[in-house]
C-alpha cells in the first residue's frame, strides 16, 4: 500500500510529524514502512507554461517550434518533439536552469538551428512511471486543465511535492489497505483524532429501487449487495488532484466515474464497480454462481470460460461482471455513459480468490475482497462515491439504493485480565495504561476491576482472541519498553543426542581426512534419482514440479556429488575430495510419508598426494578411499562388524567395487566410477562410496575397557604364499587367523605380486604373522607347531602354499 | 736421554697440533706411543743407566707419554667436533620450502553456522530436535494455525506430492511434533535445524531449497520478555557484543503477538548504508509467543502453558556474516568457495 503523506492529512492532523518521522513511528508500532519516496526528488525549476504559438520547425518534420508564456517578462521559444503539443495548452515547462531526474540540467540550446529555452515535459520526464500516466499522455506531453495558473510550480500542481510511504502489510493488517485504515492506525500512534470524509447527498425525488431490482441467489458468496443509481453523469477527466492522488498510489487515471471508484477503493478499502446502466439490457441485477462452461468477456476483451466455482453478476440472464474481480466488456462505462449503476458489495474472500486465481486476474480490488473488507463500510463507501460523482461528474444521485442484505455483522468482544497481559509480556503495566491504549485505537473498552472488555471495530477483523489484545498493547506500549529476561523455572540440560554427537564426529573425521563437505539439492531428475540407489524403490514425484531437473526426491546422494566433481573438474579443480551427509527418500505408497534415511557419500578424484618439489605424486585409488572408511569405522568402534565383499553395482567398475556389510547386511558400497560414466561426465578416475549413515550411527558400540599392555615379547613369522589369483586376501587372512588361534594375534598382508614371473593364474602374497601369549614368553617349538597348522590349513582350504 | 725425551715430546706435540684429520692424528699416536715408537726405543736404552737414574728416567718417560696422550685426546675431541660441525653444515636445508601437504577439508558454511547456533542454544539448555523433510499438510500447516484456504499459505507456496503430503516449507512441523510427543507437559526447549523447500525460482536471493533453524520454548511461565532476553543473548554471541537489537511487531499465523528482530547494522554502525537499505537495521529473524491455537492443537492447556518460538535462515545469516552475495553459492559447492570456511573462529 502506497500512502501519500499529503493525502493522509485529509483525515488526520500531522502537524509536527514529518513523513520520515511518521514512517519510523509506524514501523516501530507494527507496520513495516519499506520505503519513503520523495516524489519531487532531484527536480526543480518546472513551471506551468501557456503555449501561445506553435508552428512546425523549419528544418525538422517531427519538431515543433513553440512560443511559451512561462510567467516571465517575455515569452520564450521552446523546441518540442511531442506529437500532441499545441497552441493554447497549459503545459509543464522545465525552464533554463531546471533540473530533471537523473541529474539532467536544462540549458539554452539550438536544435537544428532554432533556439530552445527550456523543455516541455511529459510526466515520464518528471519521474513518473509510464504505466500510471493517463493513456492519452503516455506518448506525449501532459496537458493541464485550462485554469492552471501560468508561472506557478507545476510539480505542486501535480502533487509531486509529496512523499509516499510504502507499507509492507502482513495478511492480518488488511485494514491498512485503505487511507482511512492507515489514519486510524496513525491516530492510535499519535493520539490524535480521525476526520471522516464528506458523504452528504442532495435529496432526490426519484428512487433507485424504481430503476433496478437486486436478487442474490448465492447469499453465502454475497451477503450484501447495494446498487445505487446516478443519472446525468458527464464522462470527463477527473479533477487533477484526484488523478494525481491515484497516480501517487500507483493507479492510472481513466475518467471521472472510474477514477472515483478507484479513489474510494483507496480511501475506504472498499472495491466498487460502475456499470453503464443503459448497457445492462435489463432492470435487474441477479447474483449467482456461473454455470460450468459459461462464457464471459471481461473488460480487457478476453473471453473467459467459467465454472460453478465462480460468482457472477448478471442482468438476470447474461453475466455482466465476474464478482469482485473484473467487469464485463458488455456493460463497461464509456464516454457516452449517462447513467451509472454503482455496485457496493461484500463478496466472500475465498470465492473471489478462487476466481482471481483461476483467471490470473489479481487486482487491487480482488486483493481487498480476498483479505476481507470491513462489512460496515460497504454502504458508506457507496454513498461517498455517489457524493463524488455528483460533485465531479455532474451526476444526480437517486434516493436510496436497491439492495439485498443478509449480512450479520457481529463485532468481536474480548475480555482479558491485566494479570494475563503482564504475565505474557513480562511487564508491570497499570490498567489505566492499558485502557489508554485501547482508547487511542478507538476500540470500545470497559474496565471492571482487573478485567478489561474490548469491542473491536469491524475494520479490525484480525482482533478475535485475548492474545490479539496482548499484541495491541505490546506494540503500542512499545517493544523497546518490554524488559529483557531469561526463562525461569525448571531448567533443562542442553545436549546433543548420541546420534547427533556421532554425526558431528563423522563430519569432523572425514574433513580431517581431507574431504570437503558439500550440500546439494534433494530434488533431482527422474533418471538421476535412481542411479546408485542402495534401495530400489520408486522415486517420489512432485505433483507440480517447477522443472524436470527438480521433479523427484533423491534415492541416493552420489549422482549430485558426481555433479559437484564434474563442476569443479571443469574449473581446473580436478583433484578433489568431497562428501555429503543427508536424507534420501524411500516411498511407502501414495498416502504414507516416505522413509527418510540419512546417507553419507563421498567422491575423490585426481591426485591424492601431490608434494610437487619432492616429486611425490600419487593419484587416488580404491585403497585411499577404503582406508578413510576403515579409519572411520575404527573411530566408531565397528571395525569388527564390517566386511567388504566384491560386488557389482550399476555405474561402478565391475572389478573394483565392494559392498560394505555391517553385521552381514549390506549398508553401502565403495568402488570406482565406471569408466564409461567417467567418460560421460568428463572425469578422471573417481572413487566413491555411499552408505547408510543411519546404520553405522545407530550401531551400538561396546563400552571401552582397558586391556593390559603385553609384558612378554611376541614372535613374528613372515610367510610368502603362492595362491590362486582369484583367492582374495581377506579369505586367506581368515584361514590364517582361524587356524592360528589363540596364540596367533595378527596377520597382516605386507606384499603382493601378480607380475609375469608368476605361473599363469597365480599370485604371490605375503603375510606377517604375530604370535604372543599374555602370560609368558613363547618358545620357538610352540610357535612352530601352530605355524605348521596354519600352513596346512592354508593349503587344505585354499591351495595356497609357501613360495619355494 | 732426558733431552731426547723432551725433544720427542716437543716434536710430537707440534705434529699433533698441526694434524688436520683423525687419521693423521691416529698415525701420530701409533708413531709416538706405539710399541715400536721412539719413546719405547728410548726406554730400551735404560739398561745402560744406573739404578738411581732408572726410576727417574722411567718416570720422565711416562710423563712425556702422558703429555702426548693428553694432547692427542684434546686434539681428537677438537677434530671430532669440527667433523660434526662440517657434517651439520653440509646438511643445511631450505626451511622456506613448503611442507608435505596434509589434506584437510572443512565444514560447509551452512553447517558451520548451524552448529554455531546449535552450540549457543545447547549452552542455554536447549536440545536439538529433527523431523521429516517430507511432511503431512497437518503438521506443516494445520497444526500451526494455518487451516486449508488460509491466505498466509500463499506466503509460502509449497511443493506438494499429494494433497496431504508436501515438502516441508519450514522446520516448524518439528515443533508441532515435539509438542505432541510431550503430551501437554512442559518444559520444552528445543532448536530445530533442517532443510526446507519452497516454490521459488533459484536466483541470487532465492533458492527452492534452503536451511532453517527454529527454536521453541514451552513452559508454565514463559513471557515475551524472556523471548526478548533470549534473542539478545543469541544476537550478541552470534554477531558481536556491540550489536543492538530491536523488535518490531509482525505477523505469523503460529505466533501472537509476533515480532521481527533486527540487529544494528555492523557496516555503518546504524547510520544507514546500502547493506541495511539506509535503515541502520538488518532483519535477522521472526519470532513470537506461541499462538494458543497451536498449543491447544498439540494438547496443551493454553490457559496454563505458553511459550515462545523463533526462526531464522542460516543462508541469510551466513551471507550477512561472511559477506556472500549470491545464495546459489551454497548449493554449487565450488571448492574455491567451500575452502574459504576452514578457519575456526
Ligand atoms: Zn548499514
Amino acid at each position: 500500500m502506497f500512502v501519500s503523506y499529503k493525502w493522509l492529512q485529509d483525515y488526520i492532523d500531522l502537524t509536527g510529524v514529518s513523513a520520515s518521522e511518521l514512517a519510523e513511528k509506524i514501523t516501530k508500532s507494527g507496520i513495516e514502512v519499506e520505503g519513503v519516496e520523495i516524489l519531487n526528488e532531484g527536480i526543480k525549476g518546472v513551471v506551468v507554461g501557456h503555449v501561445l504559438e506553435r508552428e512546425q520547425h523549419p528544418n525538422a518534420d517531427k519538431l515543433n517550434k513553440c512560443l511559451v508564456d512561462i510567467g516571465a517578462e517575455e515569452p520564450v521559444q521552446i523546441i518540442c518533439g511531442a506529437p500532441n503539443v499545441d497552441k493554447g495548452q497549459k503545459v509543464a515547462v522545465a525552464t533554463v536552469g531546471a533540473k530533471l531526474p537523473g541529474n539532467f540540467k536544462i540549458k539554452k540550446a539550438k536544435l537544428r538551428g532554432e533556439e530552445s529555452n527550456g523543455m516541455i515535459c511529459s510526466l515520464q520526464e518528471l519521474g513518473m512511471e509510464g504505466k500510471i500516466v493517463p493513456k492519452e499522455y503516455v506518448e506525449g506531453i501532459f496537458v493541464f486543465p485550462a485554469d492552471a495558473e501560468v508561472g506557478t510550480n507545476a510539480l505542486a500542481l501535480l502533487n509531486r511535492d509529496d512523499e509516499v510511504l510504502e507499507l509492507g502489510l502482513t495478511p492480518n493488517r488488511s485494514d491498512c489497505l485503505s487511507m482511512l485504515g492507515v489514519a486510524y492506525e496513525v491516530a492510535a500512534i499519535l493520539g490524535r483524532e480521525v476526520k471522516l470524509p464528506e458523504t452528504s447527498l442532495e435529496p432526490s425525488n426519484e428512487k433507485a429501487s424504481d430503476y433496478v431490482k437486486v436478487v442474490v441467489e448465492a447469499r453465502e458468496d454475497n451477503p450484501l449487495y447495494v446498487a445505487k443509481i446516478i443519472k446525468n453523469v458527464k464522462i470527463a477527466p477527473s479533477p487533477l488532484w484526484m488523478q494525481t492522488r491515484l497516480m501517487s498510489a500507483g493507479i492510472r487515471p481513466h475518467n471521472n466515474v472510474v477514477d472515483i471508484t478507484n479513489y474510494i477503493l483507496l480511501e475506504y478499502g472498499q472495491p466498487l464497480h460502475a456499470f453503464d446502466y443503459d448497457r445492462l439490457g435489463s432492470k435487474e441485477i441477479l447474483v449467482r454462481r456461473a454455470q460450468d462452461g459459461e462464457k464471459f468477456t471481461t473488460l480487457d476483451d478476453v473471453e473467459r470460460t467459467l465454472t460453478s466455482d465462480h460468482l457472477v453478476i448478471t442482468n438476470g440472464t447474461e453475466p455482466v461482471a465476474l464478482a469482485g474481480v473484473m467487469g464485463g466488456a458488455n456493460s463497461e462505462v464509456t464516454e457516452d455513459t449517462t447513467t451509472v449503476l454503482l455496485e457496493a458489495a461484500y463478496f466472500n474472500g475465498q470465492t473471489v480468490r478462487k476466481a482471481s486465481k483461476d483467471h490470473g486476474l489479481r487486482s487491487e480490488a480482488s486483493a481487498r475482497f480476498e483479505k476481507g473488507v470491513d462489512p460496515n463500510r460497504v454502504r458508506i463507501a457507496g454513498e461517498r462515491a455517489a457524493y463524488l460523482m455528483a460533485k465531479y461528474a455532474g451526476g444526480k444521485v437517486l434516493e436510496g439504493a436497491a439492495e439485498v442484505d443478509t449480512l450479520t455483522v457481529e463485532p468481536a468482544v474480548v475480555s482479558i485480565t491485566l494479570e494475563k497481559i503482564n504475565r505474557v509480556l513480562g511487564t508491570e503495566l497499570e490498567m489505566s495504561q492499558v485502557k489508554e491504549i485501547f482508547d487511542r485505537l478507538q476500540f470500545e473498552a470497559s474496565v471492571d476491576g482487573n478485567t478489561i472488555t474490548v469491542t473491536a471495530p469491524t475494520r479490525r477483523g484480525d482482533i478475535r482472541i485475548e492474545e490479539d489484545l496482548v499484541e495491541e498493547v505490546a506494540r503500542l506500549f512499545g517493544y523497546d519498553n518490554i524488559p529483557m529476561t531469561l526463562p525461569v523455572g525448571s531448567s533443562t540440560p542442553g545436549k546433543l543426542s548420541a546420534y547427533q554427537k556421532k554425526r558431528r564426529i563423522v563430519r569432523q573425521y572425514l574433513e580431517g581426512a581431507g574431504l570437503y563437505q558439500a550440500v546439494t539439492y534433494s530434488l533431482t531428475s527422474e533418471d538421476k534419482a535412481a542411479q546408485y540407489a542402495l534401495e530400489k524403490r520408486e522415486a517420489i514425484r512432485l505433483a507440480m514440479p517447477m522443472s524436470e531437473d527438480r521433479s523427484v526426491l533423491r534415492l541416493s546422494i552420489l549422482p549430485q556429488l558426481l555433479e559437484v566433481v564434474k563442476y569443479n573438474s571443469a574449473r581446473q579443480n580436478d583433484s578433489l575430495a568431497v562428501y555429503e551427509t543427508g536424507n534420501v527418500f524411500l516411498a511407502n505408497g501414495a498416502d504414507a510419508l516416505p522413509d527418510e534415511k540419512e546417507h553419507m557419500a563421498a567422491a575423490i578424484t585426481g591426485l591424492w598426494t601431490n608434494h610437487s618439489w619432492q616429486g611425490e605424486k600419487k593419484p587416488v585409488d580404491f585403497f585411499v578411499l577404503k582406508g578413510i572408511l576403515e579409519g572411520l569405522f575404527a573411530k566408531l568402534g565397528i571395525t569388527e562388524k564390517v566386511d567388504y565383499v566384491q560386488a557389482q553395482v550399476d555405474g561402478l567398475h565391475p572389478g573394483r567395487t565392494a559392498e560394505i556389510k555391517l553385521n552381514g547386511s549390506v549398508i553401502g558400497f565403495i568402488g570406482q566410477v565406471h569408466p564409461s560414466v567417467q567418460k560421460d561426465l568428463d572425469l578422471k578416475d573417481t572413487y566413491v562410496f555411499e552408505l547408510s549413515l543411519k546404520a553405522i550411527l545407530e550401531e551400538e558400540t561396546e563400552d571401552l575397557h582397558y586391556v593390559a599392555i603385553p609384558r612378554f615379547p611376541s614372535i613374528t613369522r613372515d610367510i610368502a604364499l603362492v595362491a590362486n589369483k582369484e583367492t582374495v586376501s581377506g579369505a586367506l587372512k581368515n584361514i590364517i587367523l582361524e587356524a592360528g588361534a589363540p596364540l596367533l594375534k595378527e596377520a597382516q598382508v605386507f606384499d603382493l605380486y601378480e607380475g609375469d614371473k608368476m605361473e599363469e593364474g597365480k599370485k604371490s602374497i605375503a603375510f606377517s604373522l604375530k604370535y604372543a601369549d599374555p602370560e609368558r614368553t613363547l618358545t620357538d617349538e610352540e610357535v612352530t607347531k601352530v605355524h605348521e597348522k596354519v600352513l596346512s590349513a592354508l593349503e587344505e582350504k585354499s591351495g595356497a602354499v609357501l613360495r619355494g | 736421554m732426558q733431552e731426547r725425551l723432551k725433544e720427542l715430546q716437543a716434536e710430537a706435540i707440534q705434529k699433533v697440533e698441526q694434524s688436520a684429520s683423525l687419521k693423521e692424528l691416529n698415525d701420530i699416536r701409533v708413531a709416538y706411543l706405539g710399541k715400536k715408537g721412539p719413546i719405547t726405543e728410548v726406554l730400551r736404552g735404560m739398561g745402560k743407566l744406573s739404578a738411581e737414574e732408572r726410576p727417574v728416567m722411567g718416570a720422565l718417560a711416562n710423563e712425556v707419554r702422558e703429555a702426548i696422550a693428553v694432547k692427542i685426546e684434546a686434539k681428537q675431541a677438537d677434530l671430532e667436533e669440527a667433523a660434526v660441525q662440517a657434517k651439520l653444515a653440509s646438511e643445511t636445508i631450505d626451511v622456506t620450502l613448503p611442507g608435505r601437504p596434509v589434506k584437510v577439508g572443512n565444514h560447509h558454511p551452512l553447517t558451520k553456522i548451524i552448529e554455531e547456533i546449535e552450540d549457543l542454544f545447547i549452552g542455554m539448555g536447549y536440545e536439538v530436535a529433527e523431523g521429516p523433510e517430507v511432511e503431512q499438510d497437518y503438521y506443516n500447516f494445520e497444526a500451526l494455525n494455518l487451516p486449508k484456504g488460509h491466505p498466509a499459505r500463499d506466503m509460502q507456496d509449497s511443493f506438494y506430492i499429494t494433497e496431504e503430503i508436501l515438502l516441508r516449507t519450514h522446520t516448524s512441523p518439528v515443533q508441532a511434533r515435539t509438542m505432541e510427543k510431550h503430551e501437554g507437559k512442559g518444559p520444552i526447549k528445543i532448536i530445530c535445524p533442517g532443510k526446507v523447500y519452497r516454490r521459488d525460482n533459484d536466483d541470487a536471493t532465492h533458492s527452492h531449497q534452503f536451511m532453517q533453524i527454529e527454536g521453541l520454548v514451552v513452559g508454565e511461565n514463559i513471557r515475551m520478555s524472556d523471548l526478548k532476553g533470549t534473542l539478545e543473548v543469541f544476537a550478541k554471541k552470534m554477531f558481536g557484543e556491540d550489536r543492538e537489537i530491536r523488535l518490531r511487531p509482525s505477523f505469523f499465523p503460529f505466533t501472537e503477538p509476533s515480532v521481527e528482530m533486527d540487529i544494528s547494522c555492523k557496516m555503518c554502525g546504524g547510520h544507514g548504508c546500502n547493506v541495511c537499505k539506509q535503515t541502520g537495521w538488518i532483519e535477522i529473524l521472526g519470532a513470537g509467543m506461541v499462538h494458543p491455537n497451536v498449543l491447544e492443537m498439540a494438547g496443551y492447556d493454553s490457559k496454563k502453558y505458553n511459550g515462545f518460538a523463533f526462526g531464522m535462515g542460516p543462508e541469510r545469516i551466513a551471507m550477512l556474516k561472511y559477506g556472500i552475495d549470491d545464495i546459489r553459492h551454497f548449493y554449487t559447492n565450488d571448492v574455491r568457495f567451500l575452502k574459504q570456511f576452514a578457519v575456526e573462529e
